[in-house]
């Protein structure tokens, strides 16, 4: 019993490590773009949500309605003002600029909001549970399991049935024929970080709230929606979910044999799956 | 009008400058080398922490500027070499002169497999594989417990005093041997470069599919470039922690210290230039002693910095040196003599 | 070489459509097009021919805006356009059919036809009619659109342009890498697009099939303009001293 519900509780942190993956699987998508803040983006988003329930006094989740929207349009001027300019057969400069990226947005946080952990307080919410057979499952995470899989299904879909994926599609195919079709690049790349950003702003919140954060924490988020992108297959959405489940109860299960195992764990079944099957669980058929 | 143009053209790497700037570079390795005659204790370690950042800065530039490798994980390495240095002293008893070049042979050893496994990522997922091979080494070595676990440990007084007789004679060896090293990391590089393999590098650098039908084995050369970044990287960070005399996880594999301003200070002197990285050093430690008092502000001020050149002039300052005066202190590039004659 | 007077925007008559004027166009150091001049009037269609490297290809990328040139050397309808985006100068009217194809992979059938609408500009041309005119893409509309044969993938490809409604077409070696049979259906579906008044360049290897379907030939050469006249017209013996510089 014990083990299953470690398991369990694993799945559900899975949930959340798929909302660190969604934005940097889909900006890689659209854009073959690695962004090394990502995970600096994550931990801005929850200071972001932080400084919103502290001086409007609202809940996290009501937060969200500020800094989703504050998120995407940062992404949008991100991706226009800097990165696009970044963008080419070269992999070097973006790399490099949001590596770069990726230290200021941690000095800014350390100097805005010190070195000292925070958290988001959800009240009852952090505490409430659900007896499932015999079990009992924290509110909580189940809230941001179901939150991950509605954000995939919406993303899969905005993709395949929409208007916007096409463009991403066929900017992601040609980008020079998808310009003769009257779509500008600059722009559409500046969407899909804008989108990639509201994910990350979903992601952000629903970490502060289950976790404490500091300025240092984004290094870490990124790894784990990398590793869960990577164990997915690329390209594939829902892999991506599978693939933050196998960490997430890779690292459960780990720290229940030894606490410091926790993320060792997590990284070794990345690589063992690196070692197998290198391009992933569920890779794209193409 | 043809048969004349033959005789008259000629083609050289060597040009009068570079003869002059080599000179000059000799005369400025001898100052350095005879400064613990010269130079004050503070002086002395200044120096040292320069030239160990001097060669990561060569290294990885090789990596990244010239084998198209990007890492962001050679802290990896800079934490295994101290690591392996401190184990051997301690637990095995090796002497530390002879700890030093065992620890990077180490590191070299350990490369072999982790290139294996992690070049099976493409270009900028690549980068990301090294830093979360880099994690895996922190995390392995926060459970050895024989080395202090998550809190890391110090050099023992006799393992130091083993190493020469009184506090001036240590701090000078300590500060040779970071002289020896940064004088063979970037002879090493230049060399590589020079040779038939570092010419098929660059080649697979300016044009992978064309080097390929060239039948230059891509993998292979990359491998071998990996491999031997990783050793020497290692042997940096045995002398790094000889120097510091503690060893933490933390600190051995700090992304900040030996990644991120090891890229600042490739990409603000130059990336893919073998002057780049050297320039790039003096300029990093030079606003790093005016303006260190500034906090995070400095490393925001860094950042800012290395994404406007990143942006404005990829070649960095060596890059807008050279463009300026076609000066090479290295030289690699042929140049074809004669046509103005 | 040249036995045309050389045009220049003052004698542009009220129809033009496009007026290219002394185009020079270059990638990095080489020149591909050395002072290149051609006009297309509102409802012509007008062939380009040449062998290759002649500039052909240049030339489309220049006025589709693939390539960007001097704002002054392109000129659509009176304004100069040589400096835009390519997503700029599709807005205005101008949509190509590029060598080789090009369809969106990852896009189906239909949708590689609905992107060529999505700026949605008015005029004759709807996914219904582009089925009456190529049934067979009507069936297979939900498969990839590389899964086509190169025919089918072609008849996308121009359906694809046609959907953005455009005012002037242009065609850069449609019959490129196709079964005979396959390019006799296809030229007999033009007259059909270009049937409504819509103006048309052709680029085109095969100058029987060019001169057969344009009222006016251009000929290039080596980047500049060797011969221009009216397709009906010129003689044979003009056009290879022109194609091929003998």
């Amino acid at each position: 019993m014990d083990w299953i519900n470690t398991t369990l509780q694993g799945t559900l942190l899975g949930g959340l490590y798929a909302l660190f993956a969604a934005g940097l699987s889909l900006i890689f998508g659209v854009m073959r773009l690695v962004n090394i803040a990502h995970g600096d983006l994550i931990v801005l988003a929850a200071y972001l949500a932080l400084t919103t329930t502290v001086m409007l006094g609202a809940s996290p989740v009501m937060a969200l309605l500020i800094v989703v929207p504050l998120m995407a349009g940062l992404g949008y001027l991100l991706q226009r003002l800097v990165l696009n300019r970044t963008m080419g057969e070269d992999i070097l400069p973006p790399l490099l600029v949001t590596f770069g990226l990726s230290v200021i947005l941690q000095n800014l946080l350390l100097t805005g909001y010190s070195a000292d952990p925070q958290k988001l307080q959800a009240g009852a919410l952090e505490t409430a549970s659900l007896p499932v057979g015999g079990l009992s499952v924290g509110v909580l995470p189940l809230i941001v399991f179901v939150v991950a899989v509605l954000t995939i299904a919406a993303l899969q879909w905005m993709f395949y049935r929409t208007a916007l994926g096409r463009a991403f599609r066929a900017t992601s195919d040609r980008q020079d024929i998808a310009q003769l079709m009257g779509l500008h690049r600059a722009h559409i790349f500046g969407l899909a970080m804008a989108l990639s950003l509201a994910v990350t702003a979903l992601a952000g919140v629903f970490l502060g709230i289950r976790t404490s954060f500091d300025p240092a924490a984004g290094g870490a988020r990124l790894i784990f929606g990398f590793e869960a992108v990577i164990i997915g297959g690329l390209g594939n959405l829902w892999g991506t979910l599978a693939g933050g489940v196998i960490l997430g109860v890779a690292q459960t299960l780990g720290a229940k044999i030894n606490p410091g195992f926790q993320v060792l764990a997590g990284h070794i079944v990345f690589l063992v799956i690196l070692a197998v099957r290198p391009r992933g669980l569920f890779p794209r058929m193409d | 009008m043809e048969t004349k143009m033959t005789k008259s053209l000629s083609v050289a790497r060597a040009t009068r400058m570079s003869g002059i700037a080599m000179g000059l570079l000799a005369v400025i390795v001898i100052v350095m080398a005879l400064a613990p005659y010269w130079a004050g204790r503070a002086e002395l370690r200044l120096f040292g922490e320069i030239f160990l950042y001097m060669a990561l800065a060569s290294l990885w530039n090789l990596l990244a500027g010239y084998a198209g490798l990007v890492s962001v994980g050679q802290q990896a390495y800079v934490g295994f070499g101290g690591y392996m240095f401190f184990a051997l002293a301690i637990l095995w008893g090796v002497h530390p002169l002879a700890a030093i070049p065992l620890a990077g042979l180490l590191g070299a050893l350990i490369a072999a497999p982790v290139a294996v496994l992690i070049f099976r990522l493409r270009g900028a997922y690549f980068a990301i594989g090294t830093w979360v091979m880099a994690e895996v080494f922190r995390l392995s070595f926060a459970q050895f417990s024989a080395l202090g676990g998550g809190s890391g440990t110090s050099l023992p007084v006799d393992i130091v005093k083993s190493l020469a007789d009184g506090r001036a004679a240590r701090e000078a060896a300590a500060y040779w041997l970071a002289l020896g090293v940064v004088v063979a990391v970037v002879g090493l590089v230049y060399a590589y470069l020079r040779s038939s393999r570092g010419v098929a590098l660059t080649a697979i650098r300016d044009n992978e599919l064309a080097a390929k039908s060239l039948g230059i084995d891509i993998w292979r050369a990359k491998f071998t470039v990996y491999v031997v970044t990783g050793g020497l990287t290692a042997l940096v960070g045995a002398l790094i922690f000889l120097q510091k005399l503690r060893i933490s996880p933390d600190a051995a594999f700090s992304v900040n210290d030996w990644t991120a301003f090891v890229i600042f200070i490739v990409v603000i002197g130059g990336i893919g230039t073998l002057e780049g990285p050297i320039l790039g050093t003096l300029v990093y430690f030079a606003l790093r002693e005016t303006l260190a008092d500034l906090g995070s502000a400095y490393l925001i001020a860094l950042g800012v910095l290395a994404i406007l050149i990143m942006l404005k002039a990829p070649k960095g300052l060596w890059g807008l040196v050279r463009a300026r005066s076609g000066a090479e202190l290295f030289p690699l590039s042929r140049r074809v003599r004669g046509l103005d004659d | 070489m040249r036995d045309f007077p050389l045009k220049t925007g003052s004698n542009a008559g009220q129809n033009t459509l496009l007026d290219i004027r002394n185009l020079d166009a270059h990638y990095g150091d080489f020149q591909a097009l050395y002072g290149l001049s051609l006009r297309v009037q509102a409802g012509e269609v007008v062939s380009v021919i040449g062998a290759n490297g002649a500039g052909k290809t240049t030339l489309m990328r220049s006025v589709s805006g693939l390539m960007r040139n001097q704002a002054e050397q392109v000129v659509w309808k009176g304004r100069e356009i040589g400096a835009l985006r390519a997503d700029q100068i599709a807005a205005l009217g101008i949509a190509l059919v590029p060598e080789g194809r090009l369809l969106f992979a990852s896009l189906s059938v239909e949708e590689n036809l609905i992107i060529g609408g999505q700026m949605k500009r008015k005029g004759p041309w709807t996914l219904q009619r582009l089925y009456r005119l190529f049934p067979i893409l009507q069936e297979r509309r939900n498969v990839p659109a590389t899964a086509l044969s190169g025919g089918q993938q072609q008849m996308v490809a121009i359906g694809r342009a046609l959907m953005s409604n455009p005012e002037l077409l242009l065609m850069d070696e449609i019959s490129l890498g196709l079964a005979p049979v396959i390019i006799k259906s296809i030229y007999e579906a033009l007259p059909s697009i270009t049937g409504e008044g819509l103006a048309a360049v052709i680029v085109e290897q095969d100058i029987a099939k060019a001169l057969a379907v344009s009222s006016r030939v251009y000929c290039l050469q080596e980047g500049r303009v060797s011969l221009e006249g009216a397709s009906s017209e010129v003689p044979r013996d003009a056009i290879s001293r022109a194609y091929f510089g003998v």
